[in-house]
């Protein structure tokens, strides 16, 4: 008989976690409050060791084939693992998604097969962490129902987008982040640019686009009801939230608007403080709108 | 022993300039029971034909081949040829020398020898051939139009009156169809009522016109000349042949349910008729909605509150013509020509999530603006807003919407979108000089009698903005509706703040489309458009004999084209019916008795129902072949495992010598 390793013991809820380099660096609380929420729901994320950077919007503009291969990287010592793969971020989402549609076409499977000097095998299941999360099936334990909160849900480009590599509900109006945050007793508004451009990584060459765009989405929100927009996107998060200062003084908005993650959100609910779900680290403050909705 | 005849026709150069003609017609006379060959430049030239023609009197000929083009293109021009010169028209074969041969092939010699193959085949074939005769049979002169829309009341009005009796089938309480709906009509903005309403009433009181309202075809069995067609008569609940059509019940009636006919944008009762110019103008009771039937209902489990009994309608009828126990029925009529015009729907646009899905109410489509400039419409001709009424200032229009787009299915072009939308630009700016109109167009497509002239109106003198590219997105901010977009011409994007965004939806084949077509064994295509028997020299014809096709059953049509159509098809049908007797191609299956053993493995493939059982005097169950449904195709005769059936004109004998003189050559 082979004894049981049990460190290595699978539940149903096990998942290889790649968090990728944002939720190292500028989205800590994305990655704190993801990791606080599947401990309380019992679903156990393992790191995977070696990840490496998906290569982002960096590599897919400048070499197809790099682009390819630095998901495929990760891709294989998911398939090492053997469990299904769940990503908090975004593009790193897309990137992995990307590469394993483009690998079904044999021709480029061999070229990203000798990038990495490895064989690639069937894929693992390759969620997002939202849809992973939104999973009815999972009873969620609320103890402080988001109630009066008005959440204006933000999935950016490449949660929705394209529709046939992520598997997204509806790629024009989604519902699964909704759905999710009505859970837990919020009110989702009903919006129009839910899907639309945040400007993304134009920032550092092009701010005014950025302005533009993400204070358009911006007003709208506010302007349909919204305390504050949930995000499921690093990137996202960093323009809308970081620059609202800038917004200010460009386009004379009159309040800020809190952005917070969906999993933030999640937290709250089920009974996290806002210090632990690092509700503090936001350039664009909640605190004052949570604490007038008695949620902090 | 045969005494065949060969004419081989240079067609011009077709033929002569790769096959030398000359080196056939010897080689032709060398070959067995060959007693006559000679050559022409054009052989279906009158020069030609009389030459064989000839041939035949003096060389004493009794069978003839002829190889030139394509038996398609003129087999029948030959065997007519023939028949004058006393021959049966069945002792005649065609070696295609031009489609098969010097079309294809450009070595001369090699063409040649091929060439001399092809006349070597008709020859050994036309030796066996046989005189076959057409046989007669009668018909019914009564012709069955499906659809009362536009296509169909032409078709039935030009066949009526003709002299011959029409039933004309509407599914819908009125007839109008898809025209009842619309405002003006392009390029010349006549009123679309105005015009339509008279040939409405021309149906309803022509003598020799059934109307049949509310009712759809079923069943089809039988042939050309001899249809038998099962009509469901739907219950209307009033007694139509004493009800005035005074209105008082419809104006009583206190349930009000959403108008179909108004597309969601009015309202009507549950007793009804579709519009106020509705042929035949008697309503019927929607029993989905009435309340006297939902009372019914609730007497039966005497579940919950019970409702008000009602019958309000049936206490006002001056003629006490409300019906109750009025059932639907199924007649079976008999024609002998059919015409089907069912036209067509518009496309469901809340498949485009990115023009809100339907989410909107002020991104309505084309036919609803229809509705909203009528004057008979939900706002009396008032363009107002569905949202909140009022005036819409700022007015997008999105085209090729369900059209020309492979995402969702509808590759093909609706050719009256481009139209209509010009014409919408030019009414609305008429209606309101303070409208102005932007355009996404991706071309404009103005083919037709002053089709360009009436676009260009509509940006010169109406002022509408035309955007060459797609709308990528729409979204509601307040009152506004913010249209994303691209203009590809200086390849920006655009952003337009609307007050409302028409969305011009394409033609789709009517629900339905599929199931009538193979109730009637006519084609179809993959997006349930019906195909006619040749999209240029056929184009009201299907492969169905005594079967008709017209208007936007077809495909995407305009007006004009669906009264042509109808006329078309008319003409057809009064061609038809103008016979006394039809005469049958003889060119079918026949089945021997002795070696049929009754499997009916023909029956399983014959894609015309023309195989029947027929009990033989020892009381075996033999198949036997239709001639009025055969079409020759051959499969039964594939299909026979004991080779009982034969193809009168391709028997086996005839193609195997055809293809042993190959071999043995």
């Amino acid at each position: 008989m082979v004894e049981s390793d049990h460190s290595s013991k699978v539940g149903a809820r096990t998942y290889s976690y790649y968090p990728g380099c944002s939720l190292h660096g500028t989205a800590a609380e994305y990655d704190i409050s993801t990791q606080l929420v599947c401990q309380k729901l019992g679903i156990e994320l393992r790191e995977l060791e070696e990840w490496v950077c998906c290569g982002a919007s960096a590599a897919h503009s400048t070499d197809h084939l790099l682009s390819l291969a630095l998901p495929a990287h990760t891709l294989k010592q998911a398939e090492e693992k053997g469990l299904p793969l769940a990503v908090p971020c975004a593009m790193c989402f897309s990137r992995l998604r990307t590469t394993i549609h483009e690998i079904k076409n044999k021709d480029t499977l061999n070229l990203v097969n000798s990038a990495i000097g490895k064989e690639l095998g069937e894929p693992v299941a390759v969620e997002s962490m939202l849809q992973m999360l939104a999973d009815e099936s999972i009873s969620l334990p609320v103890t402080k129902p988001l109630n009066g909160l008005k959440v204006a849900c933000y999935y950016g480009c490449l949660l929705a987008r394209p529709p046939e590599v992520v598997g997204i509900d509806d790629a024009e109006n989604p519902q699964t982040m909704e759905r999710l945050l009505v859970r837990l007793g919020a009110e989702a508004i009903d919006w129009g640019l839910k899907t639309t451009c945040c400007g993304a990584g134009v920032a550092f060459p092009r701010l005014d686009i950025v302005l533009k765009l993400s204070h358009r989405l911006l007003s709208l929100a506010q302007k349909s009801g919204a305390d504050c927009v949930a995000v499921a996107c690093p990137m996202c998060h960093a323009n809308l939230d970081m620059y609202q200062k800038d917004m200010i003084a460009k386009f004379g908005q009159k309040t800020k608007l809190p952005v917070i993650y969906f999993t933030q959100l999640m937290g709250l609910a089920l009974g996290f403080s806002p210090k632990e779900l690092l509700l503090d680290k936001h350039l664009t403050d909640p605190l004052p709108m949570l604490r007038e909705k008695e949620l902090a | 022993m045969s005494r065949i005849g060969v004419f081989v026709c240079h067609c011009g150069t077709n033929i002569g300039g790769i096959v030398n003609v000359p080196e056939v017609v010897e080689a032709a006379k060398a070959m067995p029971l060959v007693a006559y060959a000679d050559e022409n430049k054009y052989t279906c030239s009158e020069v030609g034909q009389g030459s064989i023609r000839d041939a035949i009197r003096e060389q004493k000929l009794d069978r003839v081949v002829v190889a030139a083009c394509s038996p398609r293109m003129h087999e029948n021009t030959f065997r007519k040829t023939v028949a004058t010169a006393g021959l049966n028209p069945y002792l005649l074969e065609i070696a295609n020398l031009r489609e098969h041969c010097s079309w294809v092939h450009s070595d001369s010699k090699k063409a040649t020898a091929k060439a001399i193959d092809h006349v070597r085949m008709a020859v050994a074939k036309v030796a066996r051939h046989e005189s076959l005769f057409p046989k007669q049979v009668g018909l019914t002169k009564r012709a069955l139009v499906i659809g009362g829309g536009i296509t169909g009341i032409q078709a039935a009005l030009d066949i009526a009156s003709a002299g011959h009796e029409v039933v004309l089938v509407e599914k819908e309480p009125s007839v109008g169809g898809r025209m009842s709906q619309l405002d003006k009509t392009f390029p010349t903005l006549d009123c679309s009522a105005c015009i339509l309403t008279p040939k409405m009433v021309d149906v309803a009181q022509h003598p020799n016109i059934t109307l049949l309202s509310y009712s759809e075809v079923k069943e089809v069995r039988g042939f050309v000349g001899n249809f038998e067609v099962d009509i469901l008569k739907k219950a209307k609940m009033v007694d139509h042949k004493t009800c005035t059509g005074c209105g008082t019940c419809w104006q009583k009636c206190p349930e009000k349910v959403t108008s179909e006919f108004d597309l969601g944008l009015g309202q009507r009762t549950a007793i009804y008729i579709p519009f106020a110019q509705a042929v035949p103008n008697k309503p019927v009771i929607d029993m989905e909605n009435c309340r006297y039937q939902k009372y019914l209902k609730w007497t039966q489990t005497e579940e919950g509150k019970k409702p008000p009994e009602c019958r309000i309608c049936e206490k006002l009828c001056p003629t006490k013509s409300i019906a109750w126990e009025q059932q639907e029925e199924i007649v079976t009529e008999k024609f002998g020509a059919l015409v089907v015009a069912t036209g067509f729907k518009t496309f469901d646009h809340s498949v485009y999530g990115e023009y809100g899905a339907g989410r909107y109410p002020d991104v309505i489509s084309s036919l609803q603006l229809e509705r909203l400039m009528s004057a008979a419409g939900p706002t009396e001709g008032e363009v107002l807003r569905p949202s909140d009424n009022t005036h819409p200032k700022n007015i997008v229009f999105i085209q090729c919407v369900g059209s020309r787009d492979d995402k969702v299915g509808r590759p093909y072009c609706s050719k009256v979108c481009c139209m209509y939308t010009a014409k919408h630009a030019i009414m609305l700016k008429e209606h309101d000089p303070e409208v102005q109109c932007y355009v996404f167009y991706i071309d404009i497509r103005a083919g037709g009698k002053d089709f360009e002239e009436f676009a260009r109106r509509a940006q010169d003198e109406s002022g509408a903005v035309y955007l060459r590219g797609r709308v990528s997105q729409i979204y509601q901010d307040g009152k506004t509706l913010k249209v994303l977009g691209e203009d590809s011409l200086i390849g920006r994007p655009v952003e337009i703040d609307a007050d409302l965004v028409v969305l011009a939806t394409g033609m789709e084949a009517s629900e339905d489309a599929d199931r009538l077509a193979q109730t009637l064994h006519i084609s179809y295509n993959i997006y349930n458009f019906l195909i006619e028997a040749h999209p240029k020299l056929r184009p009201v014809e299907t492969q169905t004999d005594g079967v008709f096709v017209a208007g936007a059953a077809v495909g995407p049509r305009d007006i004009p084209d669906c009264v042509a159509h109808g006329s078309a098809a008319a003409a057809k049908v009064i061609g038809l019916l103008s016979q006394d007797s039809l005469t049958t191609d003889p060119l079918t299956a026949i089945v021997a008795p002795m070696k049929c053993v009754g499997c009916f493995a023909c029956k399983a493939v014959c894609p015309f129902n023309a195989i029947e059982e027929q009990t033989t005097r020892d009381g075996r169950i033999i198949a036997s072949v239709n001639e009025s449904l055969c079409k020759g195709c051959g499969l039964c005769v594939v299909a026979c495992r004991p080779g009982a059936i034969n193809l009168r004109g391709f028997t086996n004998q005839q193609l195997l010598s055809e293809v042993m003189t190959l071999v043995r050559r």
